[in-house]
């Protein structure tokens, strides 16, 4: 009973959000203030009734419901809590009932907190964000509805992907989904402002904050993305240029450029077309990886849903919104005048060139990503467009982005003065160089870019320092600091981010510069030694688990003659699955972490033992999770919280 | 005992991953040149993952075909060319540059070079031609220089 109600809530949000389209918008067009005021109510409304949705299907997954045929498909009884819960999304239709109930809560939340904005903006983006709401909504209850029964319910289910049991990987969907259904809020915002034919600061102002949350939420998921492959898949990668990954990194790139160019209009009034076609491609990036993940047309390591039903409901959607939203700036791009001009040399300038290299590499991945279908359908070749491309084509991008970074950012506005900016740097950059010539010599690896990582590493980092310890002023240190102190977050989430950064670069040239590998029959209790530590199989077990058994290594790992850490590497089997899975054991330390695989056992009762040292690996996602908070201070500055509600007088 | 290894390496097979000390080349040379190779080599029968990093069963005949050809003194490129003859220009996870690929590989400056442009010439400062008073600004401009 409760199943066909949360169905027909469902149903009736598709009605709601169908009134939300329509009346605000009609009502702005006719300035009817009755009419516009209907979107607020009916955003909160779609948010209850698809909350009760998904708290009914959560509920359903708690007590193994399998009635339901997306639990039993989905869950078990003998599964924890916490993946009984995370199995909600760990399948299609769930993880878009997901996805929507993000998109009316972004929405919700505007109409609660855009009291400020005046109300024909606001009635139009509410009305924008329902008409895609609508789009979804269609396509759960037409192609994917999570609230099918069966006649007669099994006794139990058939559990969910051992994969997915895993808590990275429980939260990286959620952060994902946030991140993508963000930016729909920016795309809303552009599209309002498009129909309106105007924006300035006080737009800028609104739209920064959704891109911000948007693409911090993106940063979060990417990352527990990234690490989850890190110790999941067995051998310690971290990034693997999979169709599905690339779907999340081509929006973040988007995201940042528009981050980067809102800057621009709300402190310049210039850049406003291009931020507006920013914020409408960042938002046809999110669907088109919706696309790619659940068309399942691009093969990918994630091919969780193979469906081109699905796949072409939702080319329709991107379709739609994106060749709808082109057509209206087609139209009316030509009336956004520019304010500020400013010369080539200046912060401007500097953020235009980070918003061709985001946007092109972006664009290269779009390429790269979409190249073997493209092939197939158009010459009949069938390719495959894997690591060495990206990183033969991508890679030049940052590494450009990396070098123009803290000499754009320390520019002045309007007219800069690149001399004294490059005279400032010097000596940072003359140390970066250092650092590049000692990584040279002392590397393991062969590649130059753990050199060069290192290096626009170091030269960023302390570029972002430099910068920020320059907004200090003059005088005495306690005085400098003091005003340090008052800077506007903004500011102290500018370093941070790019701080953030800086570290990333330092993560991914330190696992290129000095990654080791050793592969080798282990015999029990046989010290060997591999790199500065000796290694010591001391048994192999069958252990338990709750819903899988597991052969269950133990490892004495020892360091310059002493005990320094015991490794668990385990393979487990989960019967109902029918699955096996690789747990690798990894001992975390902030200059590198020690990764040990158990393989098979061998004949001579020995077994296949795989370590790595993967130097300055945390550094990869510790530097993201920075550039996440950076992104987080900056969106509690108070310019952001206490100027949205006001309309700057032009 | 052979039968109960050989039921568990069945039961356990598709756990086995990647690269087996088994399949190693003794020459260390030849063997870092065979691990870079299959790195750029992908599993016919995977979902985008190179021969190097994958478990099927298939990854590693291709793994222990390539190490057969370099230990027969094979260049890289001729050890390459010997398995994308058999399996298709789809194991190379680097298209190669002929043909429409060239767009794929020259998209990416090509489209640099496109913004960077217009971005200059968005940005370049215009040069306005100084447009001459008219005869009522004239007008104004001298009695405010004479008052």
């Amino acid at each position: 009973m409760l199943i066909e109600l949360a169905h027909f809530s469902l149903i009736l949000a598709l009605v709601v959000a169908i009134v939300q389209v329509v009346l605000p918008a009609w009502g702005a067009q006719k300035s009817h203030i009755g009419l516009m005021s209907v979107a607020g109510p009916a955003a909160l409304a779609q948010l209850a009734l698809v909350g009760f949705s998904f708290g009914v299907l959560t509920w359903a997954f708690v007590v193994s419901d399998f009635s339901l045929a997306l639990v039993y498909k989905n869950s078990h009884t003998a599964k924890p809590l916490i993946y009984k819960i995370s199995g909600v999304w760990g399948n299609h239709e769930g993880s878009m009932l997901l996805w929507l109930l993000i998109l009316v809560l972004f929405g919700a939340i505007a109409a609660v907190r855009g009291g400020g904005l005046p109300p024909r903006l606001l009635a139009r983006v509410l009305s924008v964000q329902a008409a895609i709401s609508v789009a979804f909504y269609l396509f759960i209850l037409l192609t994917s509805n999570p609230f099918d029964r069966s006649a007669v319910p099994p006794l139990n289910g058939l559990d969910l992907n051992p994969l997915l049991q895993d808590p990275g990987l429980a939260f990286h969907p959620p952060f994902l989904y946030l991140g993508y259904v963000g930016l729909s809020m920016s795309y809303s915002f552009a599209v309002a402002a498009l129909i309106e034919g105007r924006i300035d600061a006080a737009w800028a102002r609104w739209v920064r904050p959704w891109t911000l949350a948007a693409w911090v939420f993106l940063t979060v998921g990417i990352a527990l993305g990234s690490w989850w492959a890190y110790y999941e898949l067995g051998w310690g990668g971290f990034w693997f240029w999979d169709p599905v990954e690339n779907a999340s990194f081509m929006p973040w790139l988007i995201a940042a450029a528009l981050l980067h160019s809102a800057i621009v209009v709300e402190k310049r009034e210039s850049l406003k077309s291009w931020t507006i076609l920013l914020a409408i491609l960042a938002f046809g990036f999110s669907l088109l990886g919706t696309f790619i993940v659940r068309s399942g047309v691009l093969t990918s390591v994630h091919a969780f849903a193979n469906d081109p039903e699905r796949g072409i409901f939702i080319l329709l959607i991107l379709a739609f919104f994106l060749g709808g939203a082109l057509t209206l700036y087609a139209a009316r791009a030509g009336t956004m005048q520019a304010k500020g001009a400013f010369s080539m040399v200046s912060r401007e300038g500097g953020l235009v060139l980070n918003n061709i290299l985001l946007a092109v590499s972006a664009f290269v991945v779009f390429v790269g990503t979409i190249w073997p279908l493209f092939a197939e359908i158009a010459i009949g070749r069938t390719l495959s467009v894997g690591p060495p491309f990206f990183d033969a084509a991508f890679t030049p991008f940052m590494i450009a982005i990396a070098v123009f970074l803290p000499v754009g950012s320390m520019l002045a506005w309007k007219r800069g003065n690149a001399q004294r900016t490059v005279k400032k740097l010097g000596p940072i950059a003359a140390f970066a160089v250092a650092v590049a010539l000692l990584t040279y010599a002392v590397q393991s690896g062969r590649s130059a870019l753990g050199p060069i990582g290192m290096a626009l590493g170091v030269w960023i980092i302390l570029g972002a320092a430099l910068d920020f310890w320059l907004r200090s002023g003059r005088g005495a240190m306690s005085a400098r600091i003091g005003r340090l102190m008052r800077l506007p977050r903004a500011d102290w989430g500018k370093a941070v981010a790019h701080a953030g950064l800086g570290i990333t670069f330092l993560g991914v040239a330190g696992i290129t510069a000095w990654n080791q590998e050793d592969i080798r029959v282990a015999a029990l209790n046989t010290p060997y030694d591999v790199g500065a530590y000796t290694v010591t199989l001391k048994g192999v077990e069958r252990v338990q688990g709750p819903n899988y058994v597991s052969t269950f290594g133990t490892l004495d790992i020892a360091k310059n003659g002493r005990q320094f850490v015991t490794l668990n590497p385990e393979k487990r089997f989960y019967p109902v699955a029918a699955m096996p899975t690789t747990e690798a054991a990894i001992r975390n330390g902030i200059w590198a972490d020690i990764y040990a695989v158990l393989g098979d056992p061998q004949a001579n009762g020995g077994y296949t033992v795989r370590l790595y040292v993967k130097p300055l690996a945390n550094w990869i996602w510790g530097g993201a999770i920075l550039m996440a908070f950076g992104g987080f201070l900056s969106l509690t500055d108070r310019r952001l919280r206490v100027a949205a509600g006001q309309r700057r007088p032009t | 005992m052979r039968t109960i290894i050989l039921l568990i390496t069945l039961f356990w097979g598709s756990l086995a991953i990647a690269v087996e000390p088994e399949e190693m080349l003794d020459d260390p040379v030849l063997e870092a040149r065979a691990r870079a190779l299959s790195t750029v080599l992908r599993c016919p029968v995977c979902q985008n993952e190179s021969i190097d990093e994958s478990n099927a069963t298939l990854a590693k005949d291709l793994r222990v075909i390539l190490r057969e050809r370099i230990a027969a003194g094979d260049t890289d490129d001729e050890a390459v060319d010997y398995l994308v003859f058999r399996f298709g220009e789809f194991i190379l996870m680097s298209p190669n540059r002929q043909g429409v690929n060239v767009v794929l590989w020259w998209s990416g400056p090509f489209l640099l070079l496109i913004a960077l442009v217009i971005g200059w010439r968005a940005i370049r400062p215009k040069q306005v031609p100084a447009q001459p008073l008219t005869q009522d600004e004239q007008d104004r401009l001298d009695e405010l220089l004479n008052s």
